[in-house]
């Protein structure tokens, strides 16, 4: 899918994603080596996006499992069109059961859901697996056998294996700690705060309207709350929005009233809010 | 395989390390990195250190001790720079516009220098080495924050609002110099002692393998801030353990009766059906000098983890006991205050200020005593060291025997316990007592022993 590392950075860029060393890194690999790429990080850094991202780049067909409690098999896997196999048993009244039996356990009556959509058919397809930590510990167990050798048995089919294995992404957000037999088989990718100059391209692309000094501004103060200990840090989805208010209310550069007016847009939590207007000598005016 | 036989060869001396340090990488992860070397080239280190991690390391936790065991086994340079460092004056010039302008490729280069100018010691060839700490005091970089910060402002670059924050971006521009000096000097004294030893003992375990009880300051305020991720972690384990147990028990009782409409055969197991109260917790901390690492941080985990609970009570001792429930309740926005507002606020000391177990069990006993019921779990936490005093078992037979059960979680190593004045065993014979010196301990405890 891609030559080298420079070329996913590239390619990501022009969807409008843009990737850190690491981040491309790590695709990178996960394309040559072919395994699954576990991201985790903070909420709001974009893993989600890199998925959606590389299926564009791709050109590829995004499958997306969402998990969530209580998720089983038949969400994640396949599950038999109950009622289309009554109708079919009540139309063909005077079969033979062998007949019937063979008909009703086809392809027809078969609901793929996404794990099994991702290995069959033969077009490019990105599975993203969402917010696998948030899933039962049974389904990890049902998701080894089909990361590690893509491949689903279905007993009355036969085995399924994919013939073009599909670019997989798990995201989590480390709720629980995922087992270590699933973190083996994947590639695991760390998705932090960017880099300042980083996290300015990105708020340029995303907000084309800011301007640079006022964009730099942004990404400074950003970066003076993440090194305060705050309850929950400001994540780059928060900056994007705060640069986006910024441009609403017309502000051209940052001054004292301006921040403190804006800063829940920010922060997530009175505390915080509290002591960033107290590290940022807010009140003194 | 198609690379070159030296590095298959220090991947798996980097492997070896890592492993050393306690993360668990299998031979397939180590055939996946050397695809990746494979893949990647070695041109760029960079591309290279992300390509190992991703392949190597299974989780964030890994991350800190990858970084420096990766500097030692794919080094920046080999032996000593090119040129010489001028003198002082010259590089302290020359670092301070690395530091104005945030050139990270150039801050490397002159940590490099830096070690190579000043940080050697002894001339013999068995004793001599390399110093950071030597290196630093000599340059002291962190007396060039005033120049560096008049210097940005100077070009314009310090205008508007976000002038204010300047200070503090220098100041962690230069711990990113002191951490990039620190490595050097650990490549240059690895060059010279071998790389192994050096990496298994100059790089710092990850922070969930770290002692409470040798724990520095640093790291403890590190431990701090996983204080909410390891809570939501547990609160998740806690809910999944407690969905289980609610499945419950056959009730025998009422299957039988049950079974009385199907002519004795029980078709339907009946489950015992739980009340659904929520536990109550009852913490007993020490927090005098030598175990307060270990105590504020259970006390916040604990505090973090309070919706669990119908009522969660925290003591502090150190000879006399006092509760400090509503100072933790406020103290979570403030977690570095935290003992500090303990020990100003609360009534723990009597006449003298070292611990004294046996005083303030019996003191809570006495005056705290309805804080246990039939439905209390008690956790103590504590080395158990009573300074030659009476250890007041007594005391705690009557804790033990009020409370649905009792735990002493020990920061001590277990064959610790019971040298000089250490009471643990005798305490040990009336409650459980766990040794709980890590995070990772302390979090599989929590998870096992907290009621559900």
């Amino acid at each position: 899918m891609f030559t080298s590392v420079d070329d996913v950075s590239a390619r990501l860029a022009e969807t409008g994603y843009l990737a850190s060393p690491a981040v491309a890194t790590t695709v990178f690999l996960a394309d040559r080596l072919g395994k699954p790429l576990l991201v985790e990080g903070p909420a709001g850094v974009g893993k989600t996006e890199l998925a959606k991202a590389v299926a564009e780049v791709a050109g590829a067909r995004l499958v997306r499992l969402q998990c969530y409690e209580g998720v089983d098999e038949s969400r994640a896997l396949y599950e038999w069109n109950h009622a289309k196999q009554l109708l079919r048993i009540s139309a063909g009244r005077d079969e033979t059961w062998d007949e019937t039996r063979t008909d009703i356990f086809s392809e027809e009556f078969l609901l793929t859901r996404p794990l099994l959509t991702a290995i069959r058919g033969d077009e490019p397809k990105v599975l993203l697996i969402d917010e696998t930590d948030k899933a039962d510990v049974e389904v990890e167990g049902l998701l080894l056998e089909v990361l590690s050798d893509f491949q689903v048995t279905v007993p009355e089919l036969g085995t399924i294996t994919a013939t073009r294995r599909p670019f997989v992404v798990l995201t989590s957000n480390a709720s629980r700690e995922l087992s270590e037999a699933l973190r083996r088989r994947c590639l695991f990718l760390h998705i932090g705060f960017p880099e300042e100059e980083l996290e300015r391209r990105i708020v340029r692309l995303k907000v084309p309207g800011l301007d640079e000094a006022l964009a730099r501004s942004v990404v400074r103060v950003v970066g003076a709350l993440r090194a305060m200990d705050l309850r929950k840090v400001p994540s780059v989805a928060e900056t994007i929005d705060w640069a986006r208010t910024l441009l609403a209310l017309g502000a051209d550069t940052l001054d004292e009233t301006v921040v403190r007016a804006t800063l829940g847009v920010l922060l997530k939590h009175q505390d915080d809010v509290l002591k960033a207007t107290a590290k940022l000598d807010l009140d003194a005016l | 395989m198609t690379t070159p036989a030296g590095v298959a060869e220090r991947l798996t001396s980097l492997v070896g390390a890592l492993r050393a340090h306690g993360i668990r990488i299998g031979t397939g992860e180590t055939v996946d990195a050397a695809r990746a070397v494979e893949a990647l080239g070695l041109a760029d280190r960079e591309l290279l250190r992300e390509g190992l991690a991703a392949t190597l390391l299974h989780g964030p936790g890994g991350r800190q001790v990858f970084d420096p065991v990766f500097d030692l086994y794919f080094p920046r340079g080999v032996g000593r720079p090119e040129e010489r460092a001028a003198g002082r004056d010259d590089l302290r010039d020359r670092l301070a516009a690395a530091l104005a302008a945030d050139d990270q490729v150039l801050l490397g280069r002159l940590a490099v220098e830096a070690v190579d100018g000043f940080g050697g010691y002894g001339s013999a060839p068995e004793s001599d080495g390399w110093s950071s700490y030597q290196t630093l005091e000599r340059l002291r970089p962190q007396t060039l924050l005033a120049r560096v910060r008049d210097d940005v402002r100077g070009r314009g670059g310090g205008e508007g609002f976000a002038d204010r924050l300047l200070e503090d971006e220098i100041r962690r521009r230069i711990e990113t110099f002191r951490a990039l000096v620190a490595a050097e000097a650990r490549r240059r004294v690895a060059e010279r002692r071998g790389r192994d030893e050096i990496a298994r003992r100059a790089v710092a375990p990850t922070v969930d393998q770290v002692e409470f009880l040798f724990a520095g300051k640093a790291r403890l305020a590190e431990l701090r801030r996983t204080v909410q991720p390891l809570a939501r972690k547990l609160a998740t384990r806690l809910a999944a353990r407690r969905r289980r147990a609610s499945r419950g028990a056959i009730d025998l009782r009422r299957t039988l009766r049950g079974s009385l409409s199907t002519g004795g055969v029980p078709m339907k197991p009946v489950l015992r059906r739980r009340r659904p109260v929520r536990p109550e917790l009852v913490l007993l901390c020490d927090v005098s000098g030598s175990v307060s690492g270990f105590s504020d941080f259970t006390m916040l985990l604990v505090q973090a983890l309070h919706d669990q609970f119908s009522k969660v009570r925290v003591f502090a001792f150190v000879n006399r006991i006092d509760e400090v429930t509503g100072l933790l309740r406020h103290g979570t926005a403030d977690p570095e205050g935290l003992s500090a507002r303990i020990q100003a606020e609360a009534t723990l000391t009597g006449w003298h200020g070292s611990s004294d177990y046996g005083m303030a069990l019996g003191e809570f006993a006495e005056r705290h005593g309805d804080a246990v019921g039939p439905r209390t779990t008690v956790f103590v936490l504590g080395d158990a060291r009573t300074n030659m005093s009476d250890p007041n078992l007594p005391a705690v037979r009557q804790i033990a025997e009020r409370a649905r059960r009792v735990y002493w979680l020990n920061p001590e190593q277990r064959s610790r316990w019971g040298t000089g004045d250490s009471a643990a065993p005798a305490y040990a014979e009336l409650v459980e007592m766990h040794e709980c010196r890590t995070v990772r301990q302390l979090s599989v405890l929590v998870g096992r022993l907290l009621p559900v």
